[in-house]
């Protein structure tokens, strides 16, 4: 059982990348550069786009990203949570106060 | 999005490696079509009602179901184990001010074992396009009018884990045995596109 890097805990604001990729990603295109909030890890897996092209990686954390349908789509009332790689992420630093 | 699975190309390209894997003794004839109907075998709505069921009359059972779902499929004789390497479940509860609906919106991953074969509208661009943006409008759709006090919760399947949602427990059931409860979850019910 490979252990996860868990860089993210719950509750940490985070931004996902805005790349568009040559190939294969599990970044979805709706939720591309959007700020979501972490709710959980949800396992440990080599990163999908590397295996996609062949490349064997060491496993990352993935977590359940949540996100306001306003910040995605400009609407909406809802929430969409959706299953990211460490990769995809980065931290986004909260105001000081 | 990968909508369409039938190109030529791709499809020809499966059946060489199959073919070449088949020559060099590393699949044996047919080996990944009978794969593919072991694993599908045991796979029914029926197994994800029978979860539900019992999550209904025994909250114990629910709150290790809502924490870690792998775990507690074992108390019902379930797993996720059936393909190469175990799926993650992840199980979310619907409550009396959220309401959660699945989708893969990348293509149309689904928990097979628990649900059985998804249906053809799970896997149809319109819905797995519309329903992150839109899914009041789609629930509407599929018959499901919502207080507008609900909040709405969308599960998209972008990477490993798979999903299931468990509904809330219909009004007026408490004479119900578990058996029977089990018979008033629909599939419709556990993707979250209907109320049960």
């Amino acid at each position: 059982m490979t252990t996860g890097t868990d860089r993210f805990a719950p509750g940490d604001r985070v931004r996902t990348r805005s790349l568009d990729p040559a190939g294969h990603t599990r970044l979805p295109r709706y939720a591309r550069g959007a700020v979501g909030v972490i709710v959980e890890p949800a396992g440990s897996h080599p990163l999908a786009d590397d295996r996609a092209r062949g490349r064997v990686g060491s496993a990352q954390t993935v977590y359940h990203v949540r996100f306001a349908a306003a910040d995605l789509f400009g609407a909406g009332d809802h929430t969409v949570t959706v299953e990211l790689w460490e990769d995809y992420l980065t931290p986004v630093e909260e105001d000081a106060p | 999005m990968s909508g369409d699975h039938s190109s030529s190309v791709i499809s020809a390209h499966v059946r060489q490696v199959e073919a070449l894997l088949e020559q060099r003794g590393l699949l044996d004839d047919g080996e990944i079509d009978r794969r593919i109907d072991e694993f599908a075998a045991g796979g029914t709505p029926a197994n994800g009602a029978r979860v539900v069921a019992r999550a209904w009359v025994d909250p114990g059972f629910a709150e290790r179901l809502l924490a870690d779902a792998n775990a507690a499929l074992g108390e019902v004789g379930l797993s996720m184990s059936g393909g190469l390497q175990e799926q993650r479940l992840k199980v979310v509860a619907n409550s009396a001010t959220e309401h959660h609906v699945v989708v893969c919106t990348l293509c149309s991953c689904y928990p097979i074992a628990l649900l059985g074969p998804s249906p053809s509208w799970y896997k149809s661009e319109a819905y797995r396009s519309r329903v992150v943006r839109d899914p009041r409008g789609v629930l509407r759709e599929f018959g499901v009018e919502l207080p507008a006090e609900t909040r709405l919760s969308v599960w998209d399947a972008s990477a490993e884990s798979r999903y299931m949602v468990l509904p809330r427990r219909p009004e007026g059931t408490d004479a119900l045995s578990e058996a029977q409860l089990a018979g008033r979850v629909t599939r419709k019910g556990l993707i979250g596109t209907a109320l049960v």
